[in-house]
């Protein structure tokens, strides 16, 4: 039960680490040359910054989350990844707020172009949850890095070679939650609390009262690789059961739900009165966007410098909340708050399959708690859901 | 590789004026130290009583103003400035906004002049204090209590090389969440009016901490309804939402509006 055997036939062991042997990996991953981000506290919130070691983890700490809410409270064990996710996710890292896309000079009558090749930084992103991964997943079909069924094959011919970069460069410790926090709903879109795919190392944290251990398993050879050098004892039958219960129990305790259907739901109700109401309490400032770790959109902005001899392109994050984003020729397709809300939700949950081929939510739940006025995704969907079902019983369905 | 036009451009003549204002916005000009010698090699200072003395005629290429209108005297003014000026742009709150002296708007303008000076018969003002473009047709509104001297380089750049200026009418949320800032507003419960207001000073108070003021105005399309009713709901007074309105932007619209809801409950239109 210890162990997994790989298509080369090679036996790989699941490790047992404590905190020292936490402290080793992330040591291990720095003697590779790796800048190791993960979860620390930083101004009221659980970010992704750059890790010393082990002990900069955030400790004791959880957050409470809920629509437009969020506080770091102690929690009832000393665990290292009691949390779930925080207001930043690593599309910070891998596909950065403003990026240089070339620069050019006036040389005589003549005028170059050069693209800045900045080197890719190595790094290790400890702590990934299995929405993250989702997400990673999402990001990699929209770029170009992996394959997909959808319409949108331009993504397929054309790599964002910048992403492609930083995504291969990361080595990814994931976690396996051991708590869901009140606005998390993985489980309704398939997409966690169990990582399944796409880490190095996965790690599932049992704190019952006393010190944290962690059930250590490879999913990649460089990730197997990297556990056999840290000299930690195998994980007992015990250990590895206890760390599929804390999954299961994770996933009973989902703070919220996606209503079933609603790729379908959605693109048939683009007219219901929801999107007005939703309109009246939104305020198109477009932290939903920001915060989502599948919104990919930008914009390209030039500038000169006084002389004029200088220009440069960047590319940096941009919404579909704002009224530039839409605008063509003529003026802004989406003036109105119902039109842009719509553009978003829909796009997430539904023509994103069309386009990519999956869900372009991963359940993660960032929009709700950073939304300052707390709208709810699930919510949103749940009242087209629940008046079309009531609708429907009258015999007057709008459909759905 | 293409070939461009290399003719050397005819400095062009740049004017700053002032009109009921603290003078901030102007200095942000000669704050720019780094750059200052640049944009004095770029353009022609012909009008500029904070740097230099000199007086040249117009008409001017760009001029920049600075300052609400008070006086019947500013009203004449702006429009001989206008007539000289092929481009003028707004700078600060006061000129585009009307300023924190507008604050005179929602009120008697004659009990605060007994109020604050020993003869009131010198003073000589109109009721209101009002934004250049309430008086004249203004090509670029600048914002800011103070503005961002970056933003202000990047108008006059846009300006001297014939493009669009790169100052995002977008919510100041979005530059908190480039800049990988902690919401003050979900995480510490403290009311922000970052979601109406646009973008621009650099992310200076909810970097440090602080919800936003409003100093650049109301972004597009701002529901300040919406986000005020958050504000109650996180215990604020009506009364403390219509002071927090009513800052250096007082007189824009939406502000306007939505701190004379909040001053006369009654009267607001259910919605
Ligand atoms: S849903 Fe919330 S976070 Fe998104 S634009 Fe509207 S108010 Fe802002
Ligand atoms: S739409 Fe919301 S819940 Fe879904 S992935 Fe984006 S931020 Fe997370
Ligand atoms: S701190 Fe204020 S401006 Fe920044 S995201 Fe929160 S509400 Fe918006």
């Amino acid at each position: 039960m210890d162990s997994n055997d790989n298509s080369n036939g090679t036996r790989h062991t699941v490790r047992r680490l404590d905190r020292n042997g936490l402290d080793a990996l992330t040591a291990a991953l720095q003697a590779d040359g790796r800048m190791v981000i993960g979860p620390r506290v930083r101004d009221g919130a659980i970010v992704y910054d750059p890790l010393d070691g082990a002990g900069d983890l955030p400790w004791g700490l959880i957050d409470e989350q809920d629509g437009g809410r969020y506080r770091l409270v102690p929690g009832p064990d000393n665990a290292a990844f009691a949390h779930v996710v925080g207001p930043q996710s690593w599309k910070k890292y891998l596909y950065p707020a403003r990026q240089t896309l070339w620069r050019g000079r006036r040389d005589g009558p003549r005028f170059s172009v050069e693209v800045p090749a900045e080197p890719t930084p190595r790094t290790a992103f400890i702590g990934v949850r299995a929405c993250e991964l989702a997400a990673m997943a999402v990001q990699d079909r929209v770029f170009g890095v992996r394959a997909h069924s959808g319409q949108s094959v331009g993504q397929q011919q054309y790599t964002d070679t910048g992403y492609a970069a930083r995504r291969a460069a990361a080595f990814i410790v994931a976690v396996n939650c051991s708590r869901a926090g009140g606005t998390c709903f993985c489980a309704s879109m398939g997409t966690g609390p169990k990582a399944e795919s796409g880490y190095d190392i996965v790690l599932t944290e049992l704190s019952d009262g006393g010190e944290s251990v962690f059930v250590a398993e490879g999913g990649s050879e460089a990730g197997w690789a990297l556990l056999d050098r840290l000299d930690a004892v195998p994980a007992g039958d015990g250990d590895i059961r206890a760390a599929e219960r804390v999954v299961d129990a994770t996933r009973a305790h989902m703070g919220r739900a996606m209503v079933p259907g609603v790729n379908r739901l959605l693109a048939e109700n683009l007219e219901h009165p929801q999107w007005d109401a939703v309109a009246s309490r939104c305020l198109s400032c477009a932290n939903c966007t920001m915060v989502c770790p599948t919104c990919f959109c930008t914009t390209v902005e030039d500038t000169t410098d006084l002389t004029g001899e200088h220009v440069e392109r960047w590319r940096r994050w941009d919404s579909c909340f704002t009224v530039d984003f839409s605008y063509i020729h003529g003026g802004s397709i989406r003036q109105g708050g119902a039109s842009r809300y719509r553009q978003w939700m829909t796009h997430k949950l539904s023509h994103w399959h069309d386009q990519f081929g999956t869900s372009g939510c991963t359940g993660c739940g960032r929009c709700i708690t950073w939304c300052p006025v707390g709208i709810d995704i699930t919510e949103e969907a749940r009242a087209i859901h629940d008046d079309c079902h009531r609708t429907d019983d009258a015999g007057t369905g709008r459909g759905g | 590789m293409a070939a461009v036009q290399t003719k050397p451009r005819r400095r062009p003549k740049l004017a700053v004026w002032k009109f009921s204002s603290c003078d901030g916005c102007q200095l942000s000009l000669l704050d720019c130290e780094d750059e200052l010698l640049a944009v004095a090699e770029a353009v022609e200072i012909a009008y500029f009583l904070e740097a230099t003395r000199a007086e040249i005629a117009g008409p001017y290429d760009v001029s920049l103003v600075e300052g609400s209108i008070g006086t019947l005297h500013d009203a004449e003014r702006i429009k001989m400035i206008r007539k000289q000026s092929k481009v003028l742009i707004t700078i600060g709150a006061c000129a585009t906004a009307g300023g924190i002296q507008a604050l005179r708007n929602f009120r008697d303008v004659d009990g605060f002049i007994r109020a604050v000076y020993a003869r009131p018969d010198f003073i000589d003002t109109l009721a209101t204090s009002t934004a250049i473009q309430d008086h004249v047709k203004v090509d670029f509104e600048l914002r800011g209590c103070p503005i961002n001297k970056e933003q202000l380089l990047e108008v006059l750049n846009a300006f001297l090389n014939h493009r669009r200026p790169v100052v995002p009418p977008m919510s100041q949320c979005i530059e908190c969440k480039m800049h990988g800032t902690v919401c003050v507003m979900v995480a510490h419960g403290t009311p922000c009016l970052g979601p109406v207001t646009q973008a621009g000073c650099g992310n200076l108070c909810p970097g440090h901490d602080r919800g936003c003021y409003g100093c650049f105005g109301p972004k597009e399309t701002p529901n300040v309804a919406a986000l005020t009713k958050q504000f109650a709901a996180l215990g604020w007074t009506d009364a403390a939402i219509a002071n927090a309105l009513r800052s250096f932007n007082a007189n824009a619209e939406p502000f306007r509006a939505e701190a004379q809801h909040r001053e006369t409950p009654s009267q607001r239109v259910p919605s």
